[in-house]
């Protein structure tokens, strides 16, 4: 645990351990919401503005984002779309969390992070497909290095942990994001996987998305902490906050933590400060438990307008380039809309086949049934859904 | 870093009495859970509502809807976002006197709080020799046909029928909604009251002041007779008894309603209280027809159905025309919601079952 350098740095210096470890007193910000450089928060001066070019293809993949979560929501009203837990408002971390990454490392996503999944190049039929309904998950996580986006909350925490630390054992220079909400925090396997993380030491970041609500309960009601990065400390890891609506602060918060871990310096807990714009899903009524108000205050902070603001005011953003982020997202909103209004049908006889490597004997028998029923056109099943 | 650290605030105004429903009406069975809450924490000010989205937003199916209002933040209010939490500081609350009526959100998300279930909750009455009961309601929607996202539609009693200590209770009609959750809060044992997700917005007329008769500290005998370990008969027949509980009670009737229509006479038993069991109507129900079929939707292998099916077996073998027979699950994860109609038991597999029942004339 002792064995990284920065670690071994401040504890040698009386005092300054906690310092290390404690998060900036306020959320790191580099383009503050009028779109202008502000000045590094906190004591790691070490944050400085990503470059143009990155900060060009952070923007690009915003607009991208943003355009997803809106095809998506009106592939629900249409029908097309079972449910879908939109991250709008949310998007720069989500692009921030890729965007470290190299393409062999691996991020851990929850529901709401269709657009960080998209972003780590998973085929886009192949994510709607549980949003359909048709499967549940079903892309091939090795194929992306990109686990399947988890339902119970702050489970797939310490997948994260395990990932990270097989990859340790194998001498991989792999390092593990691992994503969940405020209200995840709660939950006994968040707890456990930092405890874990720190006590193995293994490369792992984790990132909240603090969007202010775990459906209906505000964060008020959810923890008295001083932030939730606070909690890092107690588990012997670093905790940092950062503006989760500037993508240039999570980009050099997040890509510390990230370098830090692939240069053997642990785990590290990053608390991003967002919030959910849209309804937990389109199954909620957000009306009950917040005001308009409160919605209003944060509509000035969107990533998007700020950044772009950022990116206009110096002369970093070529109308070409606008035009060309807007193709590249009207094409992916196409791909979605097109692939989800052509029918398909999933096959039932799927049910049966991957729940063993090998069938039992039960499960042959089940599927025979299915299959003699469908054959017999007595399947239709209209009494089932009663 | 201030901002945050200030003492939770309260969201609702003081306590206001909610307009209350009185008499003969139509409500839902979601509605049925919220009036017994409701009545059973002005009965009774041991009893507290708490878990995830309870408070505020009334619980994602709006069964909590208006106690916080009706009873303040201190009797109805959300928890932090965890399950083990939340069963385990019901459990110290049950042992300091109070009757917690606690809510999971989802059935897959009890899974979290199994160890505060099935190691302390459902043994504590055992380990203290009886000299503490544990009075708490663990209220979780389960099971589907609600096209559900993952996760989200599990029948999970199989878990909790196989822990010796736990009573556990399905509910079918409004009416029973109310009755059941009354009758649980009132118990002195630990409760797991499954309630089936696509039957809150089914609609009942019921009589309310006769239902809370029931309850009122005057009551008779007779009518304070608890639902507990009760099984019910919810349709008369003679050719065969269809055996179901919860969400496939149902499909049952409606399989008998066709079945009606083609000249056999099936019966429909409710069981409805899956611990205790009781024996004693079921089985007069399949000695009475001699052929029988258990109806569930749970996966069937090492489930309810199988140990109803075997306790049949021993009470009833020499009544018996035929085996008896089951209409459940598959034995895979609850599948994705344009697939669950292949899983879920409908009117069509019951009856093709019931064909299997070796009539003579077949
Ligand atoms: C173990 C578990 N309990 C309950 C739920 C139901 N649930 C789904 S999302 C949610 C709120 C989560 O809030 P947060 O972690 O802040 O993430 P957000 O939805 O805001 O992104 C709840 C309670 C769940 N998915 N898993």
């Amino acid at each position: 645990m002792t064995n990284h350098p920065e670690f071994l740095e401040y504890t040698g210096n009386a005092g300054r351990a906690e310092g290390y470890l404690l998060p900036s007193a306020t959320p790191v910000q580099l383009i503050d919401q009028d779109g202008t450089p502000a000045t590094a928060g906190g004591y790691k001066e070490n944050y400085s503005l990503p470059d143009a070019a990155v900060l060009l293809e952070g923007y690009e993949r915003l607009v991208v984002g943003r355009r997803v979560n809106e095809q998506a929501n009106a592939l629900v009203r249409q029908g097309r779309m079972a449910v879908y837990p939109s991250s709008t408002g949310q998007e720069a971390c989500q692009v921030a969390a890729d965007m470290c990454l190299r393409s062999s490392d691996w991020l851990f996503p929850t529901y709401r992070d269709t657009v960080a999944i998209l972003g780590r190049g998973v085929a886009p039929l192949e994510v709607f497909e549980s949003l359909r309904g048709d499967w549940h998950s079903g892309f091939d996580p090795h194929q992306y290095n990109t686990a399947l986006p988890t339902t119970p909350l702050a489970t797939q925490l310490l997948h994260a942990v395990g990932v990270a630390h097989a990859a340790k054992l194998r001498g991989e220079n792999t390092v593990v994001l691992a994503l969940c909400g405020d209200g995840a925090s709660s939950e006994g396997d968040f707890h456990e996987a930092l405890n874990f993380a720190a006590v193995f030491h293994v490369p792992v970041v984790f990132l909240i998305q603090n969007n202010q609500y775990a459906i209906s309960v505000p964060l008020i009601h959810q923890s008295v902490a001083p932030s939730l990065a606070h909690k890092a400390v107690g588990y012997g890891m670093p905790g940092e906050r950062v503006d989760g609506n500037d993508l240039a602060a999570l980009l050099a918060v997040l890509g510390h933590a990230v370098n830090r871990a692939r240069n053997g310096g642990g785990p590290a807990l990053v608390e991003a400060h967002t919030y959910r714009m849209e309804s937990h899903t389109n199954a909620d009524d957000a009306t009950r438990y917040r005001n308009a108000e409160e919605v209003a205050q944060w509509v000035p902070k969107d990533p998007l307008r700020r950044l772009k603001t950022y990116l206009d005011d110096a002369g970093l953003l070529s109308a070409a380039d606008s035009e060309r982020f807007a193709a590249a997202a009207e094409t992916l909103a196409a791909t979605l809309r097109d692939g989800l209004n052509t029918e398909t049908s999933p096959d039932p006889a799927e049910l049966f086949r991957y729940v063993y490597s090998e069938p039992t004997p039960q499960l042959r028998e089940q599927s025979q049934l299915l299959a003699a029923e469908l054959a017999a056109g007595s399947a239709n099943l209209e009494g089932a859904l009663r | 870093m201030t901002t945050m650290a200030q003492k939770p605030q309260s969201q609702a105004a003081g306590p206001v009495p909610a307009p209350e429903l009185t008499g003969v009406q139509t409500i839902t069975f979601a509605k049925a859970l919220t009036l017994a809450m409701s009545d059973a924490m002005t009965a009774d000010t041991s009893v507290l509502v708490f878990g995830e989205d309870v408070g505020t937003l009334g619980g994602v199916f709006r069964v909590t809807d208006g106690l916080t209002r009706q009873f303040g933040e201190e009797r109805c209010f959300d928890t932090p976002l965890a399950e083990s939490g939340i069963i385990g500081m019901a459990t110290g609350m049950a042992l300091n006197g109070m009757k917690p009526v606690v809510e999971m959100q989802f059935d897959a998300f009890a899974y979290p709080a199994f160890e505060q279930i099935t190691s302390h909750v459902a043994k504590m009455g055992n380990r203290t020799k009886g000299r503490v009961r544990l009075p708490l309601v663990i209220r979780i929607p389960y099971a589907g046909g609600i096209g559900g996202v993952e996760h989200h539609c599990d029948s999970s009693e199989a878990y909790y029928v196989h822990t010796p200590g736990l009573t556990v209770l399905t509910p079918s009609t409004v009416t029973d909604a109310y009755i059941m959750l009354r009758d649980a809060i009132v118990s002195q044992d630990p409760v797991i009251f499954l309630e089936p997700k696509k039957l809150y917005f089914a609609k009942d007329t019921v009589d309310l002041d006769a239902l809370r008769a029931r309850y009122a500290p005057a009551a008779t005998a007779a009518a304070a007779e608890t639902s507990i370990g009760k099984a019910v008969v919810a349709r008369q027949g003679t050719d065969a008894t269809l055996i179901a509980y919860g969400p496939s009670v149902a499909a049952a009737l409606a399989a008998a309603e066709t079945a009606a229509a083609e000249g056999r006479s099936l019966q429909v038993v409710d069981v409805r209280s899956l611990v205790p069991f009781d024996d004693e109507t079921v089985a007069a129900a399949v000695r009475s027809t001699g052929r029988a079929v258990v109806i569930a939707e749970a996966p069937g292998f090492a489930s309810m159905a199988s140990e109803i099916v075997a306790r049949l077996q021993e009470r009833c073998f020499h009544s018996l025309a035929a085996p008896i027979l089951r209409v459940t699950g598959f034995d895979i994860p609850y599948p994705a919601p344009r697939l669950e109609k292949y899983y879920l038991p409908g009117v069509d597999r019951i009856l093709d079952t019931v064909d299997e029942l070796q009539w003579e004339d077949s």
